[in-house]
């Protein structure tokens, strides 16, 4: 792990993103390692979604550079990034509602014994899988055969981070997480944030709110307008600052003077 | 980072928050369970006010019937669970038929070579549906219309084209018919019924595509692409093939129906197929098939399909208007969707 803490797992250099003749995303640089969390801040539009489809390998970029352990590469698809290790939880969490627990959590990278075309699903063996991981997890599930639609939403996120852990990721992107859940369910949610971390995964927590990335945070990105405003390590921020940072500053100032009352 | 593995499974210790969930409570969530009921009603019903439904002539009657559509109807219910629908697959029937009876009767094709020349076509007409909903994303109910007035305009026009007439006759003449026969068109004597072959096929279709969707890796991508397609592309399913896979199986149902008809009867109408594409719909819906995808059964709409197929006939057999049978089709078909309705809630499925 020693090397991993000086090459950084996933890096950008100046990387932006045109959608025709819409620039998304420009010049942005920074970099995930192991057991390390970045928060990617920003207000609606700022293009946090679009950096995050960068990373999972669902766009790619248009200008930049993007390093994987200190290499050059270019994502031609999620099934690549997801290959190198790169796994992202997406604000949908990528389930299928009316499908048992165990299937939605081995999706696309199902167990099965036998060749080809009579290859047949380890049923047993992924049951008794997901039930363990999520365990690992704190998430104490009563029936992995129930639908994942009738899980609360704290509990749908967090078999989705177990999911990206078992599968051996490395980074988990996590694209707004808590922005549909309540006050508990969130606290929940940066609890399971923080186990992943101390798993020695690099996460990166993309959020609009930074009280919800503040507690969990090791270094802030902030973005606005498809651009970087910088980028902070926590001690060299504060809460306040950052949120006044987020919110534009000067903006919400002069916006606090008009609200007064005269 | 190393992936963590479970050595030696271990079974899942019980859960005192989990109710015990009674076995038949179990069974009763299954999709295909209110099939299976009404089944068992309408055989009850057709026994004790027909005395020809239970004749061995008539049981192996209904079940020919209930056969050919519980073939379709199954790759149909996959399809379905996969989220699409095929209205071309009923003229598929007629398209594969007529063209073994033209390639072999008009222009002296070998007949197993016409055969399998039909069956690419066929998976070719498949794959050009599928490709286009997959590429495109219009929905496979127009792109699937389409094919079905296309393939209609083929079946009846290229037929008058070819033999000056509306069938292919003389399909008895073509040298291998009778092995053809033994494979598409036998009669196997079961416990005093005459069984036509296709009720041998209807049943092994129905078992694989049970294990296929049940327990194969293809199975889970056909109830994720249905279910959520935006979620089965971000866990890296192959949804392409998948779906392009699924139109061209209906595709090959639609050859192996074809065979099935024309080996029995060894003529081909040039309207055979069309109008039963809904009828397959309604029996994967009446087997619990979810109209918006992502749930259902083979084995249900294989149910679904004996049901259309004792009705079909205890008609003609209690000698009523046959007419009432779509009167009948229509009003099983609003009650299946109901009930469909309520499994889905009783899932529980949170938005």
């Amino acid at each position: 792990m020693s090397a991993a803490t000086t090459v950084p797992i996933l890096q950008v250099h100046g990387i932006g993103k045109v959608y025709g003749s819409v620039i998304a995303l420009s010049d942005v640089s920074t970099s995930v390692g192991a057991g390390e969390v970045l928060c990617v801040l920003g207000d609606n539009g700022a293009g946090k979604s679009t950096l995050l489809k960068i990373l999972a390998g669902v766009h790619p970029h248009s200008s930049g550079e993007l390093l994987l352990d200190g290499q050059t590469e270019h994502f031609t698809g999620p099934r690549q990034a997801l290959d190198a290790g790169i796994a992202t939880v997406y604000q949908d969490l990528a389930i299928v509602g009316l499908m048992p627990v165990w299937r939605n959590f081995f999706l696309g990278a199902e167990l099965s014994a036998g060749f080809g075309p009579f290859s047949r699903l380890r049923v047993a063996e992924m049951r008794a899988i997901t039930l363990e991981q999520l365990g690992r997890m704190g998430i104490d599930l009563r029936d992995v055969d129930q639908p994942i639609g009738t899980l609360s939403g704290g509990e749908r996120q967090s078999v989705a981070i177990a999911r990206a852990i078992y599968f051996g990721a490395r980074v988990v992107i996590l694209d707004e997480p808590t922005s549909a859940l309540g006050v508990k369910q969130a606290g929940v949610v940066l609890r399971y944030v923080a186990q992943a971390r101390d798993h020695g995964l690099g996460v990166v927590f993309v959020t609009h709110n930074p009280h919800h990335a503040y507690p969990v945070g090791d270094r802030f990105l902030v973005l606005n307008r498809g651009a970087s405003l910088g980028e902070f390590d926590k001690t060299g921020i504060r809460i306040d600052e950052l949120t006044r940072l987020m919110a534009g500053g000067a903006e919400l100032d002069s916006l606090a003077r008009e609200l007064e009352r005269g | 980072m190393t992936v963590l593995t479970t050595p030696g499974a271990a079974p899942a210790p019980a859960d005192e928050r989990l109710a015990r969930t009674h076995p038949l409570v179990r069974l009763l969530r299954r999709p295909e369970i209110g099939a299976l009921v009404a089944a068992l009603a309408i055989f009850v019903y057709f026994s004790v006010a027909t005395s020809a439904f239970l004749s061995p002539a008539g049981a192996a009657t209904w079940l020919y019937s209930a056969s050919l559509f519980g073939i379709m109807a199954v790759a149909v219910a996959l399809l379905m669970i996969g989220g699409e629908f095929d209205l071309s697959a009923g003229a598929m029937t007629g398209t594969t038929g007529l063209l073994v009876g033209a390639f072999t009767t008009q222009w002296g094709m070998n007949l197993w070579l016409a055969m399998l020349l039909a069956l690419l076509i066929a998976l070719t007409v498949g794959a050009f549906n599928g490709f286009l909903v997959v590429k495109t994303g219009i929905p496979s109910f127009i792109v699937t219309l389409g094919t079905f007035f296309i393939l209609q305009g083929l079946n009846l026009a290229g037929t008058k084209l070819v033999t000056g007439q509306v069938a292919i006759q003389g399909m008895t003449l073509v040298p291998g018919f009778d092995a053809g026969k033994v494979i598409f068109g036998s009669t196997i004597p079961v416990a005093g019924l005459n069984l036509k072959v296709s009720v041998f096929w209807w049943l092994g279709i129905t078992a694989v595509a049970s294990w296929i969707l049940l327990r194969t890796r293809y199975g889970n991508w056909i109830f994720a692409i249905g279910g959520q397609l935006q979620s089965a592309v971000q866990t890296g399913v192959p949804v392409k093939r998948t779906r392009i896979g699924l139109f061209m199986g209906t595709a090959a149902a639609g050859w192996l129906v074809g065979m099935l008809s024309l080996f029995d009867v060894a003529t081909v109408q040039a309207t055979t197929g069309i109008g039963q594409e809904f009828i397959y719909i309604i029996c994967a819906v009446v087997g619990g098939c979810l109209l918006t995808g992502g749930y259902g059964s083979a084995i249900g709409a294989a149910l679904g399909a004996l049901i259309y197929g004792m009705i079909l006939q205890g008609i003609v057999f209690a000698q009523w208007d046959n007419n009432w049978l779509k009167a009948f089709l229509g009003g099983m078909l609003l009650l299946a969707v109901l009930v469909n309705l309520s499994v889905r809630r009783q899932a529980g499925v949170r938005s």
